[in-house]
C-alpha cells in the first residue's frame, strides 16, 4: 500500500510548486492511474514514490513505513520502474538489460539467467531469439516490453510506469496494454501508472487519480469518474461520448458467453449444410474453424454464389484481423472500423475460435448503458 | 582465435617490418660519407628508443591523468567547473606545440623531462576533454532509469557512463596520439632527442634520406599505435 500525504514539491528556481498538497492512497494490488494536462506534476509525483525527487514537505508510506527515511537505493531495489523514455541501457544485451536489478541484488548467476529467461517470455518476447540482440535491434514495441520485463525482474511488490506504451502505434499500444493487464491479473502488483490518454486511464485503472495544476482534482473508479465527474475539468477530461468511453471499461469475455451465435462450420462440412444453414437463419455468413478449433476464416452468402467446390474449405475469406477475448469491446470497435466490416473474430492465444462479436453487440451494451 | 591474433598482428608487423626495411636500406645505401656517420643502426636505435619513451610515458600519464580529472568534472557537483575547464581546453588546444615547448624551456629548461611534461599537457587536452563530453552527453533518460533501479552512484559510473562514453574517450586518446606524434619529433629542440633529432640533423646537412628516415620511422610509430587501439575499441564496442 502507498500513502501520499500533504506532499508539496517546489523545484529549485520555481515560482509554483510542481505538487500542491497531494493526499492519495493506492491500496494494495490495484492499478492506480494519474491522469492529467502536461505539466500537471503526474511525472513528479510518481518520481517522489521512489526518491527520484525528494518532496519539498508532507511525507509518503509505503507499507506502513516513511519512505523517506529509508535507504533510498534500498527503497528503489523493491520498486519496479519503466519511464516515459524506456531508459535500456544501449551497450548491454537485452538479457544483461533484465538482469540489471536481480546483479543489483547479487543473486546467483543460475537463478539470474533462468528469471531472464522467463520474464522475457512473459512479456511475449523469445530468450533465445532476441535475449542476445542489443536495444538498437528492436522495435519501439519490443523495447517497450524489454523495460517492462526489466523492471518486473526480480518480482518487486510496487511498480512505478510513466508512460509506458507511450511511444508506439495505437493496435500495438492496446495489445501491450492487454497483455500486461493478463499479466497483472497473475502477479497483482500495486502499480503507479501515469497517462495524458484518458482513454488508457479508464482501461487500466483500478482506481484514476486526476492532476490538474499540481493539485489532485479527483481519485475515483473508473466507472464513478465517468458517471461521477467531480467538475466542468473531470468531464471534459473524459469528455462528451462517455457511453462510448465505457467501451473501454468491458472486456469482450464478459458479454461473449450471453451472445447467442450459429456455431462455426468445420473446413470439411458441405456446402449443402452451410448454405441450409445460413437460409434458416438471418444471418449472412459463417465463420470456419479446423480440426482442432483453429480459425480459418468466413464464408459469406455471395461467396457461395461465386465459387463452386464440395467443401467450406473451398469458399474461405481469410480475416485480416481478429481480437482476444480480453481486449476491450473499444478494441473490437477498432478492428471493425479499421477492416470495415461489422463484425470481428474473438479467438483465444492459440489462435481457438471462441465466438464473434457484432457492431450490433456494442450498440446494446452502450444502449443499455443510457 | 587464432583469427583474432592474427588480426592484432599483422599489421603491426607488417608497420614494423616497413620500418626495419626503411633502416636497413638507408644505412647500407647512404648517398655519401655524411649520411652514413648520421644514420648508423646505433643513432637510428637510440632515436627511436627516445621517440618511444617520449611517447609512451606521456601518453600513459595523460591518458591516467586526463581519464581521472574528466570523470571528476563530470560529477554534478562540479559540472560547472567541469564546463569551464572545458572551454580553458579548448583555448589551450588552440596554443602551437613549439610555441608550449619554447614556454617550457623558458620556464624549466631543457631536457627529457620537460619534454615529457610538455608532451604530457598538451596530450591531456583532448583526453580530459572527450572524457567529460562522453560521459555529460549520456542520455539522462538512462542515468534516471539506472538510479530508479537502485544502483549506486559508483555503479552507475562503472556499468553504464564509461562504457557508453568509451568510444568518445578513444577518440580522445587517438586524437592525443596525433598530436602527440608531432609534437615528439619537435622535443629535440630542447635536448631531448627523440626521431625528431634525426629530421634536425638531415635537415641542417641538407639530406633527404635522414630527414625521410626519422619522419617516416615517427610516422610508423604513430600507425601502430593508433592501429592497437582501433583494435581495442572494436573489441570492447560491439553495441552501436
Ligand atoms: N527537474 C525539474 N526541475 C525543475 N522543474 C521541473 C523539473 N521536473 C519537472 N518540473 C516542472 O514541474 C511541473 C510538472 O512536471 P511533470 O513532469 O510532473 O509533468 P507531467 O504531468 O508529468 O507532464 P507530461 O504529461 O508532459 O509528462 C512542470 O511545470 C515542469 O516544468
Ligand atoms: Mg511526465
Amino acid at each position: 500500500m502507498i500513502k501520499i500525504e500533504n506532499v508539496t514539491k517546489k523545484f529549485p528556481g520555481m515560482e509554483i510548486p510542481a505538487v500542491k498538497d497531494l493526499n492519495l492512497e493506492i491500496k494494495e494490488g490495484d492499478i492506480c492511474v494519474l491522469v492529467g494536462p502536461s505539466g500537471c506534476g503526474k511525472t513528479t509525483t510518481m518520481k517522489m514514490i521512489n526518491r527520484i525527487h525528494e518532496p519539498t514537505s508532507g511525507s509518503i508510506y509505503i507499507d506502513g513505513q516513511d519512505a523517506l527515511k529509508m535507504n533510498p537505493i534500498k527503497l528503489r531495489l523493491d520498486i519496479g520502474y519503466v519511464i516515459q523514455e524506456i531508459g535500456l541501457f544501449p551497450h548491454m544485451t537485452i538479457e544483461e538489460n533484465v538482469a540489471t536489478v536481480p546483479n543489483e541484488k547479487k543473486w546467483p548467476k543460475e537463478k539470474t539467467k533462468k528469471k531472464v529467461a522467463e520474464m522475457l517470455t512473459l512479456v511475449g518476447l523469445d530468450p533465445e531469439l532476441h535475449g542476445k540482440r542489443y536495444p538498437s535491434e528492436l522495435s519501439g514495441g519490443q523495447r517497450q516490453r524489454v523495460g517492462v520485463a526489466r523492471a518486473m525482474a526480480t518480482d518487486p511488490p510496487i511498480m512505478l510506469m510513466d508512460e509506458p506504451f507511450g511511444a508506439v502505434d495505437p493496435i500495438t499500444r492496446a495489445k501491450l496494454q492487454n497483455e500486461f493487464l493478463r499479466i497483472q491479473e497473475r502477479v497483482g502488483k500495486t502499480i503507479v501508472f501515469v497517462t495524458h490518454d484518458i482513454d488508457e486511464a479508464i482501461k487500466m485503472g483500478d482506481t484514476i487519480a486526476v492532476m490538474r495544476d499540481g493539485e489532485l482534482v479527483q481519485h475515483a473508479s473508473p466507472n464513478d469518474l465517468l458517471s461521477a465527474p467531480a467538475d466542468e475539468f473531470v468531464s471534459s477530461l473524459v469528455g462528451r461520448n462517455r457511453s462510448i468511453k465505457r467501451l473501454h471499461l468491458i472486456r469482450i469475455r464478459e458479454i461473449l458467453s450471453d451472445l447467442d451465435r450459429p456455431k462455426p462450420a468445420k473446413v470439411d462440412t458441405s456446402v449443402d449444410d452451410i448454405r441450409k444453414q445460413l437460409d434458416e437463419s438471418d444471418i449472412r455468413s459463417v465463420m470456419v474453424v479446423d480440426r482442432d478449433n483453429k480459425l480459418k476464416g468466413i464464408i459469406g452468402i455471395n461467396d457461395l454464389k461465386k465459387k463452386t467446390g464440395e467443401q467450406a474449405a473451398d469458399y474461405i475469406q481469410e480475416l485480416d484481423q481478429s481480437v482476444t477475448s480480453d481486449a476491450t469491446l473499444n478494441d473490437a470497435l477498432s478492428v471493425m472500423l479499421e477492416c470495415g466490416e461489422g463484425y470481428v473474430a474473438v479467438v483465444n492465444e492459440d489462435d481457438q475460435y471462441q465466438g464473434t462479436i457484432t457492431l450490433g453487440d456494442l450498440l446494446n451494451v452502450v444502449k443499455e448503458d443510457e | 582465435m587464432a583469427k583474432t591474433l592474427f588480426r592484432w598482428l599483422f599489421v603491426p608487423l607488417l608497420l614494423i617490418a616497413a620500418g626495419i626495411v626503411i633502416s636497413v636500406y638507408t644505412v647500407n645505401n647512404p648517398t655519401d660519407s655524411l649520411v652514413a656517420r648520421a644514420l648508423t643502426y646505433d643513432s637510428i636505435l637510440k632515436s627511436l628508443r627516445e621517440h618511444l619513451w617520449l611517447m609512451l610515458v606521456s601518453m600513459i600519464g595523460a591518458i591516467v591523468v586526463g581519464v581521472l580529472v574528466g570523470i571528476m568534472l563530470s560529477r554534478p557537483k562540479l559540472y560547472y567547473l567541469g564546463r569551464g575547464v572545458e572551454n580553458v581546453v579548448n583555448v589551450g588546444q588552440t596554443i602551437p606545440s613549439l610555441a608550449i615547448l619554447a614556454l617550457f624551456f623558458t620556464i624549466i629548461g631543457l631536457g627529457f623531462r620537460v619534454a615529457v611534461f610538455a608532451l604530457f599537457l598538451y596530450s591531456i587536452l583532448p583526453i580530459l576533454r572527450n572524457t567529460f563530453a562522453g560521459i555529460i552527453n549520456v542520455p539522462d533518460s538512462i542515468i534516471e532509469s539506472a538510479r530508479g533501479m537502485g544502483m549506486s552512484p559508483f555503479r552507475i559510473l562503472t556499468l553504464i557512463e564509461l562504457p557508453l562514453a568509451f568510444p568518445i574517450i578513444v577518440a580522445g586518446i587517438r586524437t592525443a596520439i596525433v598530436i602527440n606524434v608531432g609534437a615528439a619529433t619537435l622535443a629535440t629542440f630542447i635536448a631531448a632527442g627523440g626521431l625528431g633529432e634525426l629530421i634536425v640533423i638531415g635537415l641542417s646537412l641538407r639530406r633527404d634520406m635522414i630527414v625521410l628516415t626519422g619522419a617516416s620511422l615517427a610516422a610508423l610509430t604513430a600507425i601502430i599505435l593508433d592501429y592497437l587501439i582501433g583494435q581495442v575499441e572494436a573489441k570492447v564496442v560491439k553495441w552501436v
